[in-house]
């Protein structure tokens, strides 16, 4: 097979290799002198070396050999360094990288030629795009390509200063935060990358800087870590990472390899494996199917797809993570680092436990002694994170777990800090289906139970608004027959075939907030330790916050915030307890509450004394668009926990104590609604 | 882990297939180790139409679940839809399961005169009146609640399925593809707060004694998705070990039952079949 590849970097380069050990006839053009590169160095994990090792031993000996390697991750946080150990780091120069791959390539017979900018793929078997992620070739047929700018802007520094460590510098300025991602990668020079974000990059001035004058400003601005040690630029300027997807990778007989195909931004130190793994997988596809290029590159793509959209997935959440990095200011040390290790999801502190858990040790003990209230104790050690217990408001709930299910005092002997009721109505009107239980006399004896159990009980009290008279089984939201009259704060129907809502007015309104009242004396009668008003899912007092479901021209409109917080506070008067709120935080619709307004929304229910932010999502509108993913609400949560400053409780399906332990560690929430999926273990 | 139910696809889509085939199909299958005869929809292309493909299916069997494994709602106005799904519960005796989606193909609404940009919309419509206004409505006849299980992967048809419908019915993929669609399913049934969990359903295909003329009629089958045409090619399942790997993957992802349609209206494919998953 004749092989024309365009682009000589690492996923272009070790292809050739690749193939040409394979016995085809491989040409490889580049732009580019053979020493000419940008960047500096780039890191590797252990399993891509496995998998270097297994394709081409010559030069996983060589890579290997001139590798630098290390096992900590510093971050200077605060005038501190914390170091966290146990991880496995290995880098390289990228253009001894190059040299070594194009070096092979000449000893196997690869043709090379450099200097030479390709714009048409010259006739061959197979095409290979391996021009990175501004690609020429790609333009030439429909790949569904898109690029966009992902995280902060960023430049790429070298230095002669000589890291042991990954390290990650926060420097707080005048003008905002900016971080740095550094890493040794031989015997001389790290790489030193600068970040912050567009805002803070603007207000310091640096869109109007040279190049000599913004490194000029890094050298100063770090100057602490770098001592005496000075900054190098190589065509080192400010830049946006682009995000590149493309919905199919190959086209007829011209295939994408590499940040051609796919970029996974920087922060998570992935892009050069992920290309060298693409041209193992192109190679190996070519041994399973040796005279079909189609059936390959389908076979290429089916196993390389799902891997890389993990990988984006991982390196989105990292990025945005860096985007916001400036809210978590205010956690201590060990948290900030805990939040920062788990950023992409790919480490959970499980994992963190087996790499570093000296790390975890002091942290489950820090966040012990942060519950209640001590002091940390060199040496302590303390059950994980899930199990410290939380005290709100005068209450003290034993643990982390919150649990919802019919049976609430089976949920307290299953171990729960807090049970929580489903939605009570405040009045028959304000029920969702006739099943919808009223705070009637019967739950004291309930509540009994769950105290027995040693756990807390809560009730979530609500006015279904425009959801109620619906059908009690079979689905959600199903009218019934014969109804009962719906209030919400406008006269929209929640879906086509449900009762319009009458617009409730200021009768409604006084009615309303009394039955309110009148339910929290009833839940503090029955004894419960928590309310929960329900503010969320498209219900009666949601229906206030959203623009999509207030449209009234009256101070309720003006002033979403005025009527729900009218109840909030006729409530905090005669409950002294746990108050907590359940909180549609965004509707993840269009023209709806917006993350922003969300967040300013929970900073204004904690203001009339609200303990606690139950962080929900979507649902105002029955056509929202949740994600859905595990853990769908937990970054949410966290931008609501840190950006408000308020405790939160969330949800999103948490299925193992481990997902529990990351998150309330890493100070994303205070309280995680825990949902086990059904065992068969558990009938045995 | 639970057992994952295996059932058989009707070749109702394979072009050219003929009645005398089809119930013989029903026939053996329903002497097999299947739990379910499913069918797939489409109205542009040379295939029997679901509904009538079960109501032949279900004149001849007396024991194996029928499903569509998804009739396109939005094709059927709301009435007509639940006529047929009641129609086929009745002649079968309560053994139909009506998935739903919205499909692929803008040619299917093009010739049903049917707005392919409102589908969404449309088929919550139309699942909202199977769950309710139908009581209502006169139309019959009227049995048990049919059960309904919903397709679809985006946020809002998972929002759509844990809303009005008892599952969901994935289109088909490699295990680890279904798990993950599994766990939204499950994610947002727990969003909606619906008791209990979502009934899963999954899908293959499979060839086993011409399998290139099985790709060849997935490559045209599919060829409206342009370049994923010959990634679901690909997927075709073409020996006994194949088949099984695949059963067992779906049972360990948590499927509770998993439909494998033929690619080639062959009975010794439907035996050899049957031979692999006993
Ligand atoms: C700031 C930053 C830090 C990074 N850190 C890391 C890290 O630590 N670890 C890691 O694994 N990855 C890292 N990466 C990612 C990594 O650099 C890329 O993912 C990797 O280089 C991709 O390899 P490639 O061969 O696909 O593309 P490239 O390395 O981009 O190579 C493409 C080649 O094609 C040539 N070319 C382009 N157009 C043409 C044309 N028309 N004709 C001929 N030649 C052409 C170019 O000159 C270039 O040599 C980082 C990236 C950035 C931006």
């Amino acid at each position: 097979m004749r092989v024309s590849v365009v682009g000589g970097g690492p996923s272009g380069l070790y292809l050739a290799i690749l193939l040409r050990k394979a016995g085809h006839d491989v040409s490889v053009t580049e732009r580019n002198a053979p020493d000419a590169t940008f960047g500096w160095g780039v890191v590797f994990s252990e399993e891509t070396l496995g998998a270097l090792r297994d394709a081409d031993y010559a030069t996983y000996l060589e890579i290997t050999d001139s590798f630098a390697r290390w096992t900590s991750i510093d971050i200077r946080y605060r005038g501190q360094v914390l170091r966290s150990s146990g991880h496995t780091f290995s880098a390289i120069r990228r253009t001894h990288l190059l040299a070594i791959l194009q070096e092979r390539c000449r000893e196997l017979g690869v043709s090379l030629e450099f200097g030479t900018e390709v714009s048409t793929a010259q006739p061959a078997d197979l095409v290979v795009a391996a021009d990175g992620s501004n690609s020429t070739l790609r333009r030439s047929a429909d790949f569904g390509t898109s690029s966009t700018p992902q995280g902060c802007k960023y430049v790429w520094f070298g230095t002669d200063l000589v890291l042991d460590a990954f390290t990650f510098v926060f420097k707080d300025t005048e003008h905002g935060l900016f971080q740095v991602h550094a890493y040794p990668f031989d015997e001389h020079t790290s790489t030193w990358i600068v970040e912050t974000t567009e805002a803070t990059w603007r207000r310091a001035g640096l869109d109007r800087m040279s190049e000599e004058d913004s490194m000029a400003f890094c050298q100063a601005l770090f100057a602490e870590e770098l001592g005496t040690h000075r900054l190098m630029s190589n065509k080192s300027v400010w830049l946006d990472f682009p995000l590149v997807r493309n919905e199919t990778w190959h086209h007829g007989n011209l295939v994408l390899i590499g940040d051609a195909a796919h970029t996974a931004h920087f922060s998570i130190g992935s892009g050069t494996k992920l290309a060298m793994e693409d041209a193992i997988a192109l190679a190996n596809a070519f041994v399973r199917h040796p005279s079909d290029v189609e059936s390959a590159l389908v076979d290429y793509e089916l196993e390389r797809q799902p891997v890389v959209e993990r990988f984006q997935q991982a390196a989105g959440d990292s990025a945005a993570y860096f985007g916001r990095v400036g809210s978590y200011l205010g956690l201590a040390p060990i948290q900030f680092a805990a939040n920062l290790l788990t950023r992409s999801g790919r480490i959970s502190h499980a994992n963190l436990t087996q790499r570093d858990p000296r790390f975890t040790r002091v942290l489950d003990a820090w966040f012990a002694a942060n519950a209640s209230g001590a002091p940390l104790v060199p040496g302590a050690v303390a059950p994980p994170p899930m199990f410290a217990p939380l005290r709100v408001n005068g209450a003290t709930l034993r643990n982390r777990v919150v649990r919802s299910t019919s049976d609430l005092a089976e949920a307290a002997r299953a171990g729960a800090g807090l049970v929580l009721t489903g939605f009570v109505a405040v009045a028959e009107d304000g029920r969702v289906s006739p099943a919808t239980p009223l705070l009637d006399d019967s739950w004291a004896a309930v509540v009994k139970d769950v105290h027995d159990a040693g756990a807390l009980a809560g009730v979530r009290l609500g006015h279904a608004g425009r959801r109620g008279g619906t059908r009690a089984d079979g689905g959600v939201d199903v009218p019934l027959r014969d109804g009962w009259p719906l209030l919400s704060a406008s006269p929209l129907p929640y879906t086509p075939s449900s009762a319009v809502p009458a617009e409730m007015s200021e009768v409604d309104l006084t009615r309303v907030r009394s039955d309110f009242t009148s339910a929290a004396e009833r839940a503090r009668d029955a004894g419960f330790d928590a309310v929960e008003l329900d503010l969320a899912d498209g219900h009666l007092l949601a229906s206030f916050l959203s623009p999509l479901t207030n449209r009234r021209s009256d101070e309720y409109g003006g002033e979403p915030l005025r009527f729900p917080l009218s109840v909030v506070d006729a409530v905090r008067a005669v409950w002294p307890g746990l108050l907590a709120a359940r909180l549609t935080v965004t509707d993840l619709a269009r023209g709806g509450t917006t993350v922003e307004q969300g967040i300013a929304y929970a900073r204004a229910l904690a203001d009339h004394g609200v303990d606690l932010i139950h962080v929900r999502a979507g649902h105002t509108t029955p056509n929202s668009r949740p994600e859905y993913r595990r853990g769908h609400l937990t970054t949410l949560s966290d931008r609501v926990r840190n950006e408000a400053g308020v405790p939160t409780m969330v949800g999103g399906y948490l299925t193992t104590p481990d997902e529990v332990n990351t998150v309330v560690a890493a100070g994303r929430a205070d309280l995680c609604l825990f949902e086990p999926a059904p065992t068969p273990l558990e009938q045995l | 882990m639970s057992w994952v139910k295996v059932g058989v696809g009707l070749p109702n889509t394979i072009p050219g297939i003929s009645g005398e085939v089809l119930v013989e199909w029903a026939r053996r299958a329903e002497g097999g180790p299947f739990s379910t005869l499913g069918v797939l929809d489409r109205l542009v292309y040379d295939s029997i139409e679901p509904f009538a493909a079960l109501s032949a299916a279900a004149a001849v069997t007396s024991r194996i679940g029928l499903a569509t494994n998804i009739a396109i709602g939005p094709l059927r106005s709301p009435a007509l839809l639940a006529k047929q799904a009641l129609s086929v519960d009745a002649l079968s005796d309560g053994r139909f399961t009506l998935g739903l989606g919205v499909g692929a193909r803008r040619d299917d609404y093009a010739a049903a005169g049917v707005n392919h940009k409102a589908r969404g919309a449309t088929l919550s419509q139309q699942l909202a009146f199977l769950r309710g206004q139908l009581d209502e409505s006169g139309i019959g006849p009227r049995r048990a609640p049919v059960r309904v299980l919903v397709g679809g992967s985006s946020g809002a048809a998972l929002t759509r399925m844990a809303r009005y419908s008892d599952g969901y019915a994935h289109g088909g993929g490699p295990p680890k593809a279904f798990g993950s669609a599994a766990n939204r399913a499950r994610a947002a049934w727990r969003d909606l707060e619906r008791p209990g969990e979502p009934v899963l359903w999954g899908q293959g295909y499979f060839a086993f004694g011409d399998p290139d003329r099985g790709s060849v009629y997935l490559r045209d089958y599919y060829a409206f998705t342009g370049p994923f045409a010959e990634k679901i090619a690909a997927g075709n399942l073409t020996s006994a070990r194949a088949v099984r790997d695949f059963v067992r993957g779906y049972e360990a992802e948590g499927c509770d039952e998993l439909i494998l349609y033929p690619t080639v209206a062959s009975l010794d494919d439907l035996d050899r079949l049957a031979e692999a998953v006993s």
